[in-house]
């Protein structure tokens, strides 16, 4: 019998949530719950509500109906502050390496003398020793956008949004990526990540969201979402055709 | 031409010697521009960032107020000033007509709008960035004002060197709430002006040649800062 404290303080869920935009439904999902153990990906076509339900789950967007909980209670301050986000776009300060990681550090109310261990650990996690006094700016693509994990990680969250954080990325790029998401979620953090790729769901996930239309046409465990889908969304999308 | 050249070597030559009263006036002129400056910036950067960020009735219009600021006519300015500095102004007890603090007065209400309006662009554009981002590591608006202008700080330079550029080539409001006394409130183009009406063009020659020369050192420095910043925000693009 799965233990049921350590799966209800994990718990994520989503209640009677929808956001209408002149009349028309962006999201309207009724009821979602992540509590699984592994990564989550949310899967699904352009405009299908993906990231804007990842917002929601972030607090970031308030939904015109319904709501978010964490361990059955309604999305607070408290909550949010064990949550962390990176985006598809890495929005890094405009300072250093080090200065990016020692602002969320110095926030957290860490003290300087073990700030500076700590930033050293982050960057030898994300593969960026010996960038610690470049310009955050100056970093490439993949570059800047494990810093952006690096400096979400550095919150030390209980769970990490990542909203498509390899779609412009090479496979070189991306594979740093993933083992930076899949150690962050063997040490105990609840990933929650948007992806366009059906191989990184494959690589990735414990168990897959699909989405269409604003809908979550199907949540389950990844092999069984991913090899015998049941809805005809999800079968068209993973067999490549077009979904609207 | 031959009266030209030869003012114009005169005017090199009070330069080149360092002529005393030449430089007080240049001394004057840059104390007063700077500390007009640094006080706009102490008022201006806040309210800039501020409305960039803030949301609340009304805060449009300030900001069509703000830029329509900008283009206040400066001999308008020096006439308010005047009136509030005045014997029977509100401010008349302070008795700072005709001295240093009246010009630097006239010189902030000239240019704190400047530094505002060009503070508030940059950071609303920087806020639009960050905006997300900031509120995913819980950092208030409030809280973002600080980070966004420390962010910024390559184009908040630029604002700044703008309010300097402003302030030390004005003419009008200083004249009339300074009035251009002799070793006390004569600034190099108050001077300019007087010395050209009394005929002595080697004074107003070295002066306006010095003026200049601020002039285009400071446009060269906003536009290596202009280049740098455009620069570090395309790298991020």
């Amino acid at each position: 019998m799965r233990d049921l404290t350590l799966q209800l303080a994990s718990c994520l869920s989503v209640d009677g949530m929808r956001i209408t935009r002149k009349g028309k439904a962006l999201l309207d999902v009724p009821q979602l719950i992540l509590d699984g153990p592994g990564p989550t990906l949310i899967l699904g076509p352009n405009g299908s509500g993906k990231s804007l339900l990842l917002r929601c789950l972030h607090g970031l967007i308030v939904p015109d109906r319904g709501q978010v909980r964490q361990d059955g209670v309604e999305l607070n301050a408290d909550h949010k502050a064990r949550q962390a986000m990176v985006f598809q776009q890495p929005v890094l300060l405009r300072r250093t390496v080090a200065s990016n990681l020692d602002f969320v550090l110095k926030r957290q109310g860490m003290p300087r003398s073990t700030r500076k261990s700590r930033i050293e650990e982050l960057l030898t996690e994300g593969g960026l020793d010996g960038k610690a006094r470049q310009s955050a700016r100056s970093l490439s693509g993949g570059e800047a956008q494990r810093l952006a994990i690096l400096r979400a990680l550095a919150l030390d969250p209980e769970t990490l949004f990542l909203d498509e954080p390899t779609s412009a990325l090479d496979p070189n790029a991306t594979q740093m990526i993933e083992r930076m998401i899949l150690r962050a979620s063997t040490r105990g953090v609840r990933i929650v990540m948007v992806t366009h790729d059906i191989g990184q769901a494959r690589r990735l996930a414990a168990d897959i969201v699909m989405m269409q239309g604003g809908h979550v046409v199907e949540h389950g465990a990844a092999k069984q979402v991913l090899d015998a889908p049941k809805s005809d969304a999800a079968r068209r999308y993973l067999a490549g055709g077009l979904v609207t | 031409m031959q009266g030209f050249a030869s003012e114009f070597n005169s005017a090199m030559t009070l330069i080149l010697n360092g002529d005393a009263e030449l430089w007080a006036i240049v001394l004057l002129s840059l104390e007063v521009s700077i500390f007009a400056v640094l006080i706009s910036a102490l008022i201006g950067m806040p309210v800039g960032a501020a409305l960039a960020v803030a949301r609340f009735p009304g805060r449009r219009i300030l900001i069509v107020l703000m830029n329509a600021l900008m283009g206040f006519p400066p001999v308008v300015v020096g006439l308010l000033v005047y009136l509030m500095l005045s014997r029977s102004g509100p401010l008349g007890v302070l008795e700072l007509l005709y001295t240093p603090t009246a010009m630097i007065i006239a010189q902030v209400v000239l240019v704190t709008p400047i530094i505002a309006a060009l503070t508030r662009q940059v950071v609303e554009l920087l806020a639009e960035e960050y905006s997300e981002q900031l509120r995913s590591l819980g950092v208030s608006r409030l809280a973002s004002v600080p980070v966004l202008l420390w962010d910024a700080r390559l184009a908040l330079v630029t604002a700044l060197l703008a309010g300097f550029g402003r302030a030390i080539a004005e003419v009008g409001a200083v004249i009339i709430v300074g009035g251009n006394i002799n070793h006390v409130t004569r600034v190099m183009t108050t001077t300019i002006a007087l010395e050209t009406s009394k005929g002595n063009l080697a004074l107003a020659l070295a002066l306006g040649a010095i003026l200049i020369g601020i002039a285009v050192a400071v446009n060269a420095m906003v536009s290596t800062l202009s280049l740098r910043a455009e620069q570090e925000g395309l790298r991020h693009a």
